[in-house]
């Protein structure tokens, strides 16, 4: 089935726009919605006592830490919610929570 | 020949890479549904297709015009998660057949939440189980009916308050216990039965691999812990999920044909139920009386399973 043009706005206007069934054509376009302006807290990593045992990337409920070249890992801030639960299980306390001041 | 290889490697690296529910989902903070989902959809890879009844999985995900799956996704209604996966199964098998899609094995993935498993969607689910489809169904359990303002359904524990089981004067909360829907999928003689907890996520993973080879219909029951309607800290996520595992409240354990097999380690002796239950906003009124009363319950349920285990060891 052919993509109707209002795929490319944010969201359909008009009736006529909307796909036969609902059907979304783009798979995983909810990456283009950035979950990360609901954080209160940011998570933060101290490189020097990571061991880089990837609990952090294993218990992430977001998806969004992510291994970096060298081994370490980091979070995607445009998706990380805040929620600290990589922050609470990092045995050897690498990871702190900041308060998200603007 | 059993060597360990990759010794240096920390068992987290070894799992697939590949994301294939994307970020961006709306779930709320801290959730363990949706991280027990990803860790599911880890392990069964991008060959599925994926029915899922309504509930939180389905609303935090598929917010039209946009979703967060990456393999192929049917939304249906509440009751009939286990009725649209047996379809799916038949018709990839008919067409199949005649040709009109490769030829490439794609497995029928059902999954529903508690209400949609154990309330509203039991009767789909007995059907489906008993036909004996070549499906997997997931029961993602967070024991209430989270996304429309945590209303009690079977699986809520005893003792646990909701906004339709309020806790006062009249009653202390859920007045009975939380159904057994494991035990109801074991004696439909399925040939794979689970239960699982994204709080040990590497027998989660293995469980589901399990559940995905099987030549039949599999039914894996997982426990996802829900810090907005349990009324608990966030961070404390992954900590509740080992703790209902330690304190033998959410037993793991696996029924390959019929032989129960503990896949936790069994402890001397259970942790008390206090531990877990003072985490909780939904048992805060519970006072001494009333947690004897819960442990007294965990504790038949746990002797129970372990009289089950024994028995089925001799075969």
């Amino acid at each position: 089935m052919k993509q109707k043009k209002a795929a490319s706005k944010a969201w359909p206007e008009k009736w006529h726009e909307i796909n036969p069934g609902c059907m979304v054509f783009i798979p995983g376009n909810a990456s283009t919605y950035h979950t990360g302006s609901w954080r209160a807290q940011r998570p933060e990593w101290d490189n020097k006592k990571c061991i880089k045992c990837g609990l952090c990337y294993i218990f992430c409920p977001e998806g969004c830490i992510s291994e970096d070249a060298e081994g370490f890992f980091k979070a995607n801030l445009d998706y990380c919610k805040g929620c600290g639960i990589c922050a609470h299980e990092c045995w050897p306390g690498a990871i702190k929570m900041f308060e998200e001041v603007e | 020949m059993s060597t360990v290889q990759n010794f240096e490697i920390y068992v987290p690296k070894l799992l697939d890479k590949r994301e294939f529910f994307s970020a961006g989902h709306r779930a709320c903070q801290g959730c363990g549904e949706v991280l027990a989902l990803r860790l599911i959809m880890k392990a069964l890879g991008d060959d599925v297709v994926i029915s899922n009844a309504t509930g939180c999985m389905e609303i935090i995900s598929s917010a039209y015009p946009q979703t967060a799956w990456e393999v192929p996704y049917i939304h249906v209604a509440f009751e009939n998660a286990g009725a649209v996966g047996s379809g799916v199964e038949a018709a990839l098998k008919a067409l199949r057949r005649k040709g009109r899609i490769a030829d490439r094995y794609v497995k029928s993935v059902a999954i529903a939440g508690d209400g949609g498993t154990v309330d509203i969607g039991l009767q789909a689910l007995s059907g489906a189980m008993e036909r004996g489809h070549d499906m997997v169904f997931f029961c993602l359990d967070n024991e209430a009916y989270m996304n429309t303002g945590i209303q009690r359904s079977s699986a809520t524990p005893f003792m646990a308050a909701t906004t339709t089981s309020p806790a006062g004067k009249a009653i202390k909360g859920q007045r009975t216990g939380k159904k057994n829907v494991p035990e109801i999928m074991v004696a439909h003689n399925v040939p794979y039965v689970a239960t699982a907890c994204p709080s040990y996520p590497i027998d989660l993973v293995n469980k589901v691999k399990k559940a995905k080879e099987v030549k039949g219909p599999a039914y894996v029951h997982v426990f996802s812990m829900c810090p907005t309607g349990w009324r608990s800290a966030s961070e404390q996520t992954i900590k509740l999920g080992r703790l209902v595992v330690e304190t033998g409240i959410f037993p793991l354990y696996e029924v390959e044909n019929g032989k129960y097999r503990m896949t936790m380690e069994i402890p001397k002796k259970l942790r008390p139920v206090e531990d877990y239950l003072k985490l909780q906003g939904r048992f805060r009124h519970l006072n001494a009386d009333d947690i004897e009363k819960v442990q007294a319950l965990v504790n038949k349920e746990w002797r129970k399973l372990m009289n089950k285990v024994a028995c089925m060891k001799p075969w």
